[in-house]
């Protein structure tokens, strides 16, 4: 295993109370593979991958479990020893282009430093692995004279994969990498990331939209108010879920080439503060019982893990 | 103005993040008792202020916890019923000059064009000049009264209300819901009253506290050159100078006094306005 | 019920001082650039493209928020587009939008209920007491019990419950055509059908026309009856959304169909070259030329019309075969 996550559990500490955004979550991932995290805003996906990271901030807190990265345990490093391990043997890509580039600075210096600060090359070096890594990703190499505010949201996003991948991570993990932008792009970005797990490095998407999860990914993993509801094989998953939640939100999405019920989902999320007792979802579960007024197990059905009283 | 605020702002640095809310407490604190002091006078004064006594210029005491004056008048009765003179002179020319600014400066942001242009041009002009000097230019074409520094007051502190009141209906008028209010067909005076003015409130109060601030400097300077009231009343600004002369003499307590409260009061509303702006996060774009 | 005839919106670009000294010329991005269609009543249409196609100025200048540079939008017959601003305002009660950003569309110092208020005052419609009743009873048809919903404040509610403020503020006037600017698009997945769903109940009940501006052509095959694809500032392709859908003609319509993730696995890729082109200078001929793979040297020289059929298209060398 090149990621193991095991019993994570990662709270916000706000004044109204203790949020549990990720709670008691285990996912492991293998070289070469392309698992997505499917869930609504606030679910605690991309709290998840913050974690993996290390970037939980005040009042954010990793309360407990363990995460074991390419035989290193992460959780007992130092921040130093963190701080060479992002980039170098895991790279990141963040939804918002625009807030995570320096205005100031060319793009070929923004990369080569980076480059620079991990590998022991000279400046003229990192200048020409920057223009390969734009190559890579699809942009002209001359962009390395461009400043972020020339290139389009698409572009801006294609230099910040150059510049997660410039350190040959093992472990991409990218968090909503095209939400803010148009499908044309999208579909772009969607082939590199293919092409990167091609390479046999392991990548994480985290994104709301399943379709595009199901359309790319080996592994699904879904989460709901920070837990992981179900997880298995992409397209099992898709063609046959199993937990009420997944079940609802497939359905209640359209699909641009299927005739299909749309059936909304009732209710909402709910508030993490004062989450609903036993299962999360119990509120807007057409199968809720009794039993669902206690926490359900994590039990695994046909090599799938479900968290869900109905399979336990 | 700004030394004012930078003191507010350096006294409560240490403390984290509730920051705004002590300023905002302990200023509501200095000028209520103010506010006290001006509505009790009577009660609160030992003595006449205005009647002259035996004892003149003593040193702070039991009797005369200020000290008297040069005609033996008690200086903290004085100052008791002198800051009825401060609080009526600024807080009516704050409010002429906010009924006036907060008008113009709407009408001008939310219109633009050439009025806007012209109304800015006016207002920067004014602004232009150091208030202190343009309000003694003021009262001393007007004369020396309690009304006409009412006035040169008010006239002062017009164009800061402008100014932010105006920036402030800019950003405003080009948020979602203000297109939202067009869209349902709501008229231009419909969208300034119950779209943006109630959304200007907070920026008002924030400037309304830091004027009053600047301008009970601008009334002490008007009082201590003779343009609000003349002898007897009794005026923190007059007591200034009528205290003066006697300084280098090694009388210091006719003027510490009077000037510490204008300090301290003006200090009052700056941390009321600095706290906040703290928690409403605004002013941060100035 | 609508027509739009060759609209066009053309923004002046802002200039640096120096540009404006070194240059005499005025530059414009040409946001629509001769846009026309004709909508039924009871008809939805879906407006889809890219960010930057101009779907959503159009959309604002049918509903009054903008002034066209050009062209003409008929309203049952009636030419509104250069009608005076008092006019235009009373033209509201009959024309409607419903935002994109709920988070940003309702005034934070105005109860949700009063939203609904101003909307039948404005117009007349109602009386302060007989408003609120009208508005109470609104609340509830949207999901939001007037009794628990009427006193709160926008912050105190989330992103898809605004959105149904949003909808009832539109909808209390009994519009006759509403324009749903990506209603759904911030709202949580799990959310959006029941907004959908919501704005089609009130498609049947007052049988509006709906302009459906989106960029999700997943979304725009289940609302829309016909659908129109924009490309820097033009429609490319109009006609049944099952039609455009399964038997694109346009190249970019098909590029577009190519690349939205779908639960199918996709048996027909058809490519697009490099990134959209700039708005300020659009490519001679057929402006899509420079990204098809098809593109000859007639398209480089010819503009191709969009004939006005059942399916139309603006393409000299249309697909053949769907998907």
């Amino acid at each position: 295993m090149l990621l193991d996550i095991e019993n994570l559990t990662t709270i916000f500490r706000t004044r109204r109370g203790v949020v549990r955004a990720v709670d008691n979550v285990s996912i492991s991932i293998k070289k070469g593979e392309f698992v997505s995290i499917v869930g609504e805003s606030g679910c605690g996906k991309s709290t998840l991958a913050h974690s993996v990271m290390k970037l939980i901030d005040h009042p954010g807190e990793i309360l407990g479990g363990k995460i074991t990265f390419d035989g290193l345990d992460l959780l007992s490093l130092s921040d130093e020893e963190m701080r060479k391990i992002r980039g170098d043997k895991i790279g990141m890509v963040f939804q918002n282009p625009m807030t995570s580039l320096d205005p100031l600075e060319k793009v070929g210096d923004q990369i080569s430093e980076t480059i620079m600060e991990h590998m022991n090359v000279t400046k003229k070096e990192a200048w020409q692995m920057a223009r390969e890594m734009l190559e890579k990703v699809g942009l002209q190499p001359e962009r390395v004279d461009s400043y972020p505010h020339q290139l389009s949201g698409g572009q801006r996003q294609r230099v910040m994969i150059a510049m997660a991948i410039s350190l040959n991570p093992k472990l991409l993990i990218a968090d909503e990498p095209t939400t803010a932008l148009d499908v044309i792009v999208q579909e772009k970005i969607m082939d590199f990331l293919e092409d990167m797990k091609r390479e046999g490095r392991a990548v994480i998407l985290i994104t709301h939209d399943f379709a595009l999860a199901a359309e790319r990914s080996d592994r699904i993993a879904v989460m709901y108010a920070g837990w992981l509801v179900e997880m298995g094989d992409a397209e099992a998953l898709t063609n046959d879920p199993l937990h009420p939640y997944t079940k609802g939100l497939i359905q209640s999405v359209p699909d641009v080439w299927m005739d299909k019920e749309i059936k909304p989902l009732p209710g909402f999320p709910p508030d993490l503060i004062n989450p609903p007792e036993g299962c999360r979802f119990r509120p807007r579960c057409p199968n809720a019982s009794e039993m669902c007024m206690r926490e359900p197990p994590e039990v695994e059905v046909d090599g799938r893990v479900v968290k869900c009283w109905l399979y336990g | 103005m700004a030394e004012v605020r930078n003191l507010a702002t350096t006294i409560f640095s240490f403390l984290p993040e509730a920051e705004g809310r002590y300023m905002v407490i302990s200023g509501i604190a200095i000028i209520t008792i103010v506010a006290l002091m001006a509505v009790f006078s009577p009660f609160i004064a030992p003595y006449d202020p205005i009647k002259s006594g035996k004892d003149v210029l003593q040193p702070p005491s039991p009797e005369h916890i200020m000290g008297t004056d040069n005609l033996g008048r008690d200086i903290f009765s004085r100052i008791v019923f002198g800051s009825r003179v401060v609080l009526s002179v600024v807080l009516s020319a704050s409010l002429v000059s906010t009924v006036i600014g907060v008008p113009i400066g709407l009408i001008s942001g939310y219109f633009g064009g050439r009025l806007d242009r012209v109304l800015s041009m006016l207002m920067d002009s004014m602004y232009a000049f150091p208030g202190l000097i343009l309000a003694i230019a003021i009262a001393a074409v007007l004369g020396p009264s309690v009304f006409n520094a009412v006035v040169a007051i008010s006239v002062v502190y017009v164009p800061t209300y402008f100014r932010m009141i105006r920036g402030q209906t800019l950003s405003i008028k080009s948020q979602l819901f203000v297109e939202a209010a067009k869209a349902t067909g709501a008229s231009d005076w419909r969208i300034m009253r119950k779209y943006i003015f109630p959304n200007l409130i907070p920026t008002l109060v924030v400037v309304f506290s830091l004027s009053v601030a600047d301008a009970i400097l601008t009334e002490a300077g008007l009082s201590f050159l003779g343009f609000i009231v003349s002898a007897p009343t009794p005026d923190w600004g007059f007591e200034l100078a009528s205290g003066r002369p006697y300084l280098p003499a090694g009388y210091w307590w006719m003027i510490t006094f009077p000037g510490l409260m204008v300090m301290l009061l003006s200090l009052g509303f700056a941390l009321v306005g600095e706290g906040l702006s703290e928690i409403y996060a605004i002013g941060r774009e100035r | 019920m609508l027509r739009v005839e060759n609209l066009k919106k053309y923004f002046p670009v802002q200039k640096s001082a120096l540009e404006v000294l070194l240059s005499r010329r005025r530059d414009f991005i040409r946001a629509v650039d001769g846009v026309s269609f004709e909508m039924k009543r009871g008809e939805v249409l879906s407006l889809v493209g890219e960010s930057g196609c101009g779907k959503t100025t159009t959309g604002r200048i049918i509903v009054g928020l903008e002034r066209p540079t050009g062209g003409k939008i008929y309203f049952k017959d009636r030419e509104i587009s250069s009608l005076s601003e008092e006019e235009q305002r009373k033209m509201k009660k009959y024309i409607q939008m419903v935002f994109q950003d709920p988070y940003a569309s309702l005034n934070p110092r105005m109860k949700v209920g009063e939203h609904l208020v101003e909307s039948l005052t404005i117009h007349g419609i109602a009386g302060n007491e007989e408003a609120k009743e009208i508005a109470m009873s609104m609340l509830d048809r949207v999901g939001l019990p007037g009794e628990q919903f009427y006193n709160r404040m926008p912050y105190q509610l989330s992103g898809g419950q605004r959105q149904r403020v949003a909808i009832a503020r539109a909808m209390i006037l009994k519009p006759e055509f509403v324009v749903a600017d990506e209603p759904v698009s911030m709202i949580d997945v799990s959310l959006r059908a029941a907004i959908l769903d919501l704005l089609m109940s009130f498609k049947e009940e007052y049988n509006l026309s709906m302009l459906f501006i989106t960029h999700d052509l997943s979304v725009a095959r289940i609302v829309g009856d016909r659908i129109a694809v924009m490309y820097l500032g033009k429609i490319m392709e109009m006609g049944k959304t099952r039609e455009v859908i399964h038997n694109p003609k346009h190249p970019y319509t098909a590029a577009l169909l190519s690349s939205v993730p779908s639960f199918l696995k996709k048996e027909r890729r058809v490519e697009i070259i490099g990134d959209i082109a700039n708005p300020i200078d659009i490519p001679s001929g057929c402006r899509y030329h420079p990204r098809c793979p098809f593109a000859r040297e007639k398209c480089k020289k010819e503009e191709p019309e969009l004939v006005c059929e059942e399916h139309s298209f603006a393409c000299h060398f249309p697909l053949e075969g769907g998907f």
